[in-house]
Formats: C-alpha cells, structure tokens, sequence
C-alpha cells in the first residue's frame, strides 16, 4: 500500500517537472497511433429518442481512415472514407458517393453532435497549437493539468481549447473547445480508460455541442480498438465505397 | 337580308339560344377571368421579386450561384473597379453572402447570412433599421416567415455561429432588430440579413461582397472583370418558370369550358338545320344559292359569338372589375409554399388579352356553326321541303 502511494507521489513530483510540451506530446502519443482499427458504436441522443450507430473503422495516421456502418439497417452499408483533406460518403439507399465539403463539413454526422469537420481535423495537438498550463486542479476526483490552447495558425476549426488532462493517463479528460471570440461551442469528456498496448485509451467519449441548449450529447463508445495492424492500402480506395 | 333573318331565327329560337350565349358568356369570364389570375400573380411577383431583390439588375462574382449554397465559400471578393463606382454613387449596394448557424432556443437552425448596405434605399428591405441599432449584439433583420419558423420575437437574442474566411468556428449573440413582411419567400425563408460591415469584418472578408445590385438607370458594364451581368429577365426566370409550368393546367380548362360552349352551338346549329329543313328547301327553291344558306347558319353562329360578348361585358364586366380594383382574398399564405404570391390577387386583365379571348371565342364558334351548315349544300331543294333530307 505504502508502496502504490510512494508512487503515486512520485509520479506527481515528476509530472510537474513535465513541460507543457511533453504533456501534449504525452497526450498525442495516447491518442494517435500508426495505424488502428476501431469498432464503435455511436450513442445520439435525440429529443425523443436514442439511436445506436455502429461502425468500424481502418486508420491511418491522420490521413487516412475509411468507416463502415454496421447497424441499425437505416445505416447500414453507409461508408465514409477520407483521404487528406477530401471527405467522401457513400449511401446504398442512393448508390451514390458524394463529396463533403465546403459548408456541408459543418453539417452533423447523422444527427449527433459531431460535424464532419470534427472528424476531419485530427491532428496530433502539438501540430496545431501552442499550449500553456494555467493551473492543476482536481476533476472528478482525478489530478489534472489545466491546459488552455491556442492555435499555431489560421484555418483551425478550433482556434481555442481548454483541456483537462488527467496526470496519471494523460489524456484530456475533459476539453472545452471555443469560437475565436471565446465562446464555449463544443465540449467533449472521455472516460473508462484502459492500458492497450504502451498507450492510454478511453473506451467512451462524449460529444456536447454547447450551443444546442437542450442536447444531451453523443456518445462514442469504443468497443474494441487494435493499434498497429496491417491494413490493405486498397480499403482506403474510392472502389471499395461502393463494395 | 340575311342578317335580319339570322337575328329573327335566333330570337324565335328563344331560350336555346339564350342558354347557348350563357354558356359562352361563362367560358369568356372563365378564360378572362382566370388568365387574369395567371397575369395578376406573374405582375405581382415581378413587382416584389424587383422591388425587394433585383431592382435594375445585379452582378455576380463568377462563383456564386444562390441554388448552390456550396459555392457561397468561395464566392466573395473585392468587387471590380467600374462596379466600386456605381456603389460609390449609391447607385448599387454590395451583399456578402455565407452559410451560417443560429441557435434560437437552443435548437440549430443552418440559415444563409448575407451582409447587405445597411444605408440603402435601392431594394425595398428595411436595411436602415440595422443603422439605428446601439446594442452590443450583432443587430439581426429577418423576414416574417422565418420568424414563424424560428420561433423568434422582435428582441429575442440567440447564439449566431459562422465559419470564418479562415475556415474557423466563430460565434456571437444576434438579436432580432425587426421583422419585415416583405411578401417574398427568397429574401426570407433561411436567411438572416445584417449590415455589410459587421459580416465583413466578423467572416474576415474586408471590402468583399458576393454580389451587388444595380438600381434602374445605373450605368451597365459588360466587361466587368469576370463578375458575370444578371439582367431582370434572367433574375426572374425562375419565377416566369414556375407560373408558366401551371400554365398547361390553366389552357385544359379554357379547352374544356370552350368545348362546352362549342358543343352547345353545334348541336344548336345541327337541331336547327335538321328542324329547318322545309324553311331551307322553300329557301332554295325560292333561288336562294346553298352558300348563302350556309352562310345564313354561320351568321347565326357568329351572332351567338356577339351576344356572348355582349352578355359578358352586361353581367360579369362589372365583376371583372370589381376584382380589378379590390383584388381576390386568398384564403392561405402561399409564401409559405415557397410562392411570391399576395394574400389578395388582384387580376390584370390587358387590352391583348380581351380581345384575344373575344376573337378566339369568336372564331371558334363560327367554325362550330360552319361544319354542320356545310351540309346544307349536299340537300336537294325538293327532298328539303318534303322533310326527306337525313343530317
């Protein structure tokens, strides 16, 4: 017991010797990988009801990732590939594969409280913002580093972000993101953190658009993540959309 | 001779004839009346669609098209040179246009946003209001119809949520400075109106506009660095599109109401000939040549054309004009159906138009009075006055 406490300790001593820098790093570390294959399911939570989205999907880097949904029927065979900056959707009720972008990026993906656009910008944190530490406080009863982000250049749908990243997993377990005038307009929280190989992982998100005052978020629950696979190359091609 | 038999043969026909001409005379009213409705909503829509979004004419940066709300990202710049001009003579007004979000009672709502010369006076849009506005919000005029949709009060504030020329998230409160009725749905439904300067300056877009309209008389340039010339005729197209897609619909009925009285005088002119068969072999026999009998039956016909009109002008032309002045209540709101239509429709009806619709109706009954008379001239005199004589 003495010993898990002495370590504990130690570990607090040492995060706050970290640098804002190797705490973003920490964080990009756990939450980016080479490569992953995702099964999740996607909890919107509507005014009348709630609907379960579930999907798998192949990742890599940030360039990378092609989404197929898995259930209910409504949604089913439904794709998403994305490739850089160009986001494609393919429906089998129209058999059709469309291109997202200009306005439609701000769209929600199927009635949740993410956009397109939140899908789209997930690069490493350290690739796009500066960071500061404003202060460590306790959230939920965990040890947290307050971190409040600014963003390193123009065209960041986010230029401003406060995140909550807990000392022990480093992950950001509460993140406010807000408008270039400082207003609150998104919110995200993770939770059930798991060790999956070297690096920390949530096993569920929560998405909140601050600005619907009556949304009771999306969950995105992780029900199973693999990190470092061998992906084909040719499931990120625009044939497989319609396969 | 032959008119003033014409006359005594339709008067002793009495309520045939009488039944015929009001048959006619309804179709006329029907066909005047109803086309007046067709060129009362084309005139009424042409008034507004100038009087609150087009004015003399507009010019387009290259990009934009207002079908396509993709294209408004990338449809903004400084406008050229010569088109600064007649913007700096007030003889123009600038609009930027961008997609954004409000969030009225915590809802999303995705509307287009357009920055418009608030000091104007080119379109008949309320824009000066926004000048007199000394809130810290962002002052915001919307049209009747989408203040029912949104929910939204004069003075109600919500969240206003833009991406900027950088593509970044920014948001801000708007409050709702006025509500205009401007009676057309394409300046209201989805868009929320502000002042130029604050969607500038909020978007990241300074001194650039997405398009700008001319006032009538302001000089026209064809060459304007790309920005493409929109002339009234093309800007009400879409208008002239949807009225002239309803018109078929409106023919199938004049067709219909024309057969009607058509047919009335066919089988007038067939009964007739075939009950006048001893009058027509005492005619012939009496050296009366089978193309005058002809002609006698098609004066008749023609004469049953006259009264009609005379009958229309007697008991609906003070109908007619009735509508003329007051206009027909409409019992719903059409704008909500996406038509620029006015709660009362007041019908236009053009010199063209009256005779038009006199000559055909004319025409038409001559020829209804000519086929079955045609047949006069296969009789032979003597089977004519023995009754013989089969139609």
């Amino acid at each position: 017991m003495n010993y898990k406490i002495m370590l504990v300790m130690l570990s607090f001593v040492f995060c706050s010797d970290m640098t804002v820098d190797e705490i973003i790093n920490k964080i990009d570390f756990n939450l980016n990988s080479k490569n992953r294959v995702i099964t999740s399911e996607m909890v919107v939570h509507g005014r009348r009801a709630t609907r379960n989205i579930v999907s798998k999907s192949w990742i890599i880097g940030t360039n990378k990732a092609f989404t197929q949904y898995l259930s209910p029927p409504r949604e089913e065979g439904s794709k998403m590939l994305k490739l850089d900056d160009v986001l494609l959707t393919y429906s089998p009720q129209t058999d059709r594969i469309i291109q997202i972008s200009g306005h439609m990026l701000r769209q929600s993906i199927m009635g949740s409280d993410m956009s397109y656009n939140d899908v789209m910008e997930d690069k490493p944190l350290e690739q796009l913002y500066n960071a500061t530490l404003e202060k460590e406080e306790d959230l939920n009863g965990r040890r947290c580093f307050v971190l409040f982000l600014e963003s390193k250049t123009e065209g960041i749908s986010y230029p401003k972000r406060r995140e909550w990243v807990d000392a022990e997993y480093f992950l950001p377990i509460k993140e406010e993101l807000y408008a270039k005038s400082g207003k609150l307009l998104k919110s995200t929280s993770m939770d059930g953190i798991k060790k999956i190989g070297e690096r920390w992982f949530p096993t569920r998100f929560i998405f909140k658009d601050e600005l619907k005052k009556n949304s009771k978020g999306t969950e995105w629950i992780i029900k199973d993540i693999q990190f470092d696979q061998n992906i084909p190359e040719v499931i990120f091609s625009k044939s497989n959309l319609r396969k | 001779m032959l008119f003033n038999i014409a006359i005594k043969n339709l008067l002793g026909a009495g309520i045939r004839t009488w039944l015929n001409v009001f048959v006619t005379s309804v179709s006329i009213f029907m066909i005047i009346f109803s086309s007046g409705m067709y060129s009362g909503m084309m005139e009424h829509a042409m008034k507004v669609s100038i009087d609150t979004e087009i004015a003399g004419g507009a010019y387009w940066h290259p990009k934009y098209d207002p079908y396509d709300p993709i294209t408004f990202e990338n449809s903004h710049s400084k406008i050229p040179s010569e088109l600064k001009k007649i913007v700096n003579d007030n003889k123009a007004l600038e609009v930027l246009v961008n997609q954004a979000a409000i969030y009225p009672n915590g809802r999303i709502v995705p509307v287009v946003m357009k920055g418009i010369t608030a000091d104007q006076s080119i379109l008949n849009i309320p824009t000066k209001e926004l000048l007199k506005y000394d809130g810290n919000n962002i002052p915001i005029i919307i049209g009747k119809g989408m203040a029912a949709y949104t929910k939204l009060k004069l003075g109600d504030t919500f969240t206003l949520r833009w991406m900027d020329d950088s593509k970044t998230y920014d948001a801000a409160e708007g409050e709702i400075i006025h509500i205009m009725d401007s009676g057309n749905f394409k300046i209201d439904m989805g868009h929320i109106w502000i002042s130029i300067d604050i969607a500038r300056n909020i978007l990241s877009m300074p001194d650039e506009s997405t398009y700008i309209v001319y006032q009538n008389g302001a000089e026209e340039f064809s060459d304007t660095e790309s920005w493409i010339k929109r002339d009234v005729e093309y800007l009400v197209r879409d208008m002239k599109a949807i009225i002239k897609q309803d018109r078929p619909n409106a023919i199938m009925i004049y067709i219909i109401l024309l057969s009607l009285a058509a047919m009335g005088i066919f089988n007038a002119q067939t009964l007739s000939i075939f009950r006048r068969k001893k009058e027509i072999g005492t005619l012939m026999a009496l050296g009366m040549r089978k193309s005058k009998v002809v002609l006698l039956f098609t004066i008749e016909g023609a004469l049953n054309a006259i009264f009609a009109i005379f009958l229309t002008v007697i008991l609906f032309g003070p109908l007619l004009y009735y509508f003329s002045l007051n206009g027909i209540p409409l019992p719903i709101d059409y704008s909500d159906m996406g038509l620029i239509i006015s709660k009362t429709l007041i019908p236009v009806y053009s010199p063209i138009l009256l005779i038009a619709t006199a000559v055909i109706v004319f025409i038409i009954l001559l020829i209804v009075s000519y086929i079955p008379s045609r047949r006069i001239s296969k009789m032979h005199p003597v089977d004519a006055i023995r009754g013989k004589t089969v139609l």
